[in-house]
């Protein structure tokens, strides 16, 4: 059984210490936020756009077996190899077999979130296989040895100054020299060299289409195609949601995706594969892990209509006050909270709780998941499976048991005032952290109760 | 400019959250007042204690039975229940259920108000009549806009509107100042605010900062919850702006 990671609100506090570096976070993905903003309000039809995203996403997942069938059998056809993993270890076999059977031992990598939940990298660097992430930001934390922090913009807790050394560091960079075209350009001379000398390339996959048995990969810098352009085996590796009907509904999802991300009305490449090019071989890896149990959770299975443009990691206040790094999950973020307890409750039992229930997740969401119910529902799951402790629970019960009675509500209030010695945010003690850095309401003459006796009563 | 389409006189239950029964009673003793100014016949169940969401935000939505009893209770019978606090009146829409009384849980949440929405869509009022002259910036709390829609949100391509900002442009004197964050979230979040208590702070202090920007001397919402979290870390910093609930603006004569 996996033990709780670092508790969200201890990682977030001491994220926090660094209060001009936290602003600073704070600002840039509100900025990134702000210009999605704009981006959407600049289609009159933003919202029909997104009604007609979720319709699309709910109807393919009341029938994912089907469409994961006929995507495999389009994709077979087009020569594409297609694998199956029902968890992250066979998925992270499967590409190590192909790999060996190459003898690929240098490895290109576009940006894949679902590779970071398997911990590719890592089981290959273990069998003396080296991954280079070809995503600049990924290229940053993977040279820093850091995970991303964001699922889109994987360095976006660094700073220049921060990937100056880094750079001065790793590939000798002039120190302190923190301009960003000098430092892009150092980055671009090793990866031009790695995508011409790897062995084979491995990317991400944004959309798999049933129809047409083809995978779509957004990006913005070009790196997937390099890399699949300039190798002889290519691997593909997607969830299970990954998947949409038609070929058409990419005219829904393309115009949703890059403007909610990061406010672009499309992003600068959206490679179509269809299938291998002459003297090549491409692989497809579909993955499960967890995403079945995920569909059988009523409450929860909408969650997998996520498209991953972390608009809800950018509108989110507690995201942007404590970092990804705070979540301890591969997707931050609140759909990080709502995906992260299906994967293990014990170790992420913490992350439903790191929300306040503002609800801008679930309005900002390009694709309408009701990010918020769920964050409220998972609450309710987790403690009804103990992982909230006894004591919580204790106290909890006190509480209702002296909130339903009202008589002995009645008795509890007065000058005692109930709420200073219960109501977790309102205990009066120093040691609340309520009173850390925030003065307590000042306790009036009289309740309301007790002016409305005096003044108003009828009975 | 104080126009009544209704008058016939309403029968409203007077829902008052818990904690501002005990610390904010001049919360409800305005909007009292204010209902019983536009024609309510208004009563106060005496027996009414809280509608349970401390709990059910805390995972423990289950123990919550005993609150919905007492609130079925109490509130059977009103033709509106109205609350001044958007964020409880919420709770009773989405979460008030009893296996025994099905019926009447589920006509209590159809009948529940918040109070600018029930001013604005059931009195139907165009204004007020109040006077306040005093710079004001507008705590939007977020359950009243993103739930309960009492105003239009900016993640959405929708019309700008807000019921709040309605009626406090009716109110004598009074300038309305916005910020530049218009609609995130304060950071209270019920046992939020102690259990994330390095994140509700920041979150409180960004809320602050672009109000004294703008250099109102007081900040007025609809849910006494987001205001009593503001008003803590204002006491604290010993900044000069005042907290005041929304029903005691416009119960201003």
């Amino acid at each position: 059984m996996s033990q709780p990671a670092t508790h969200h609100n201890k990682a977030a506090a001491a994220f926090l210490k660094n209060g001009q570096r936290a602003q600073w976070h704070d600002e840039t993905l509100w900025f990134v936020r702000a210009k999605r903003d704009k981006a959407a309000h600049q289609i009159p039809e933003w919202e029909a756009l997104r009604n007609l995203g979720s319709q699309i996403k709910e109807h393919t997942l009341s029938n994912l077996d089907e469409y994961l069938l006929q995507f495999e059998a389009n994709a077979k056809k087009n020569g594409i190899k297609v694998h199956w993993a029902n968890n992250a270890a066979e998925h992270n076999q499967i590409v190590y077999e192909i790999l060996l059977h190459h003898n690929a031992v240098n490895v290109v990598k576009s940006k894949s979130m679902l590779t970071e939940e398997c911990g590719l990298n890592h089981y290959l660097a273990e069998r003396k296989i080296s991954v280079v992430d070809t995503d600049l930001g990924e290229y940053i934390v993977q040279l820093r040895n850091e995970p991303p922090s964001h699922i889109v913009l994987p360095a976006i807790h660094l700073k220049k100054e921060d990937v100056s050394n880094t750079f001065h560091k790793h590939l000798h960079t002039e120190k302190n020299n923190q301009d960003p075209v000098y430092l892009t350009r150092a980055a671009r001379q090793v990866l031009r060299k790695k995508f011409i000398t790897a062995d084979a390339a491995i990317t991400g996959v944004n959309f798999a289409v049933a129809e047409t048995g083809g995978i779509v990969v957004c990006t913005n810098e070009g790196n997937a195609d390099l890399g699949v352009h300039a190798n002889k085996v290519h691997i593909a590796c997607m969830g299970f949601e990954k998947i949409i009907p038609r070929a058409q509904d990419l005219s829904v999802f393309l115009r949703l995706l890059a403007r909610s991300a990061t406010g672009q009305p499309i992003t600068t490449y959206s490679s179509h594969f269809h299938r291998p090019k002459a003297g090549q071989e491409m692989h497809i890896v579909l993955v499960n892990n967890g995403r079945t149990e995920q569909l059988g959770r009523e409450a929860f299975r909408n969650s997998l209509k996520c498209i991953r443009c972390a608009a809800c990691f950018n509108t989110c206040p507690v995201y942007r006050r404590s970092g990804g790094h705070s979540y301890h999950n591969s997707v931050a973020g609140p759909i990080g909270s709502i995906l992260a307890p299906n994967l293990d409750m014990r170790k992420n039992a913490d992350l439903p709780f790191a929300s306040t229930l503002c609800g801008s997740c679930t309005n900002v969401c390009p694709v309408k998941i009701n990010i918020h119910e769920q964050l409220w529902s998972w609450r309710q799951v987790l403690m009804a499976e103990g992982y909230g402790g006894s004591a919580k629970k204790a106290s909890m019960k006190l509480m209702t048991g002296v909130l339903s009675k009202p008589a002995v509500y009645r008795l509890s209030t007065g000058m005692a005032r109930f709420f200073m010695r219960y109501l977790p945010f309102l205990v009066n003690n120093r040691l609340n952290p309520w009173y850390k850095q925030r003065d307590m309401p000042s306790a009036p003459k009289e309740s309301f109760k007790d002016w409305y006796k005096k003044n108003r009563n009828h009975e | 400019m104080e126009k009544r389409c209704k008058p016939v006189i309403m029968k409203v239950g007077l829902f008052i959250p818990c904690y501002v029964d005990q610390f904010y009673p001049q919360v409800a003793v305005a909007t009292l007042e204010l209902l019983e100014r536009y024609g309510c016949e208004v009563h106060y169940p005496l027996k009414q204690t809280c509608c349970g969401q401390p709990m059910a935000n805390s995972g423990f939505a289950s123990m919550a039975g005993g609150c919905d009893k007492n609130f079925i209770a109490n509130f059977s019978g009103y033709e509106y229940i109205v609350c001044p606090s958007g964020s409880c009146a919420l709770h009773i829409k989405e979460h008030l259920h009893s296996a025994e009384e099905p019926n009447a849980a589920a006509t209590i949440r159809e009948r529940i108000y918040e109070l600018t929405e029930f001013i604005t869509d059931v009195l139907k009022l165009e204004g007020v009549k109040a006077s306040f002259p005093h710079k004001v910036g507008l705590h939007v709390s977020c359950h009243g806009q993103r739930m309960l829609h009492l105003s239009s949100m900016s993640e959405k391509v929708e019309k700008p509107f807000s019921k709040a900002e309605a009626l406090l442009s009716t109110v004598d004197g009074l300038e309305l100042f916005r910020t530049s964050r218009a609609d995130e979230c304060c950071g209270f979040g019920g046992t939020f605010c102690v259990t994330e208590e390095a994140v509700s702070v920041s979150m409180g202090n960004t809320r602050i900062k672009e109000h004294l920007a703008n250099g109102v001397h007081y900040i007025t919402g609809g849910d006494m919850s987001c205001l009593m979290h503001l008003e803590g870390l204002l006491k604290r910093q010993k900044i000069d702006i005042k907290v005041i609930h929304l029903a005691e603006i416009l119960n201003t004569q």
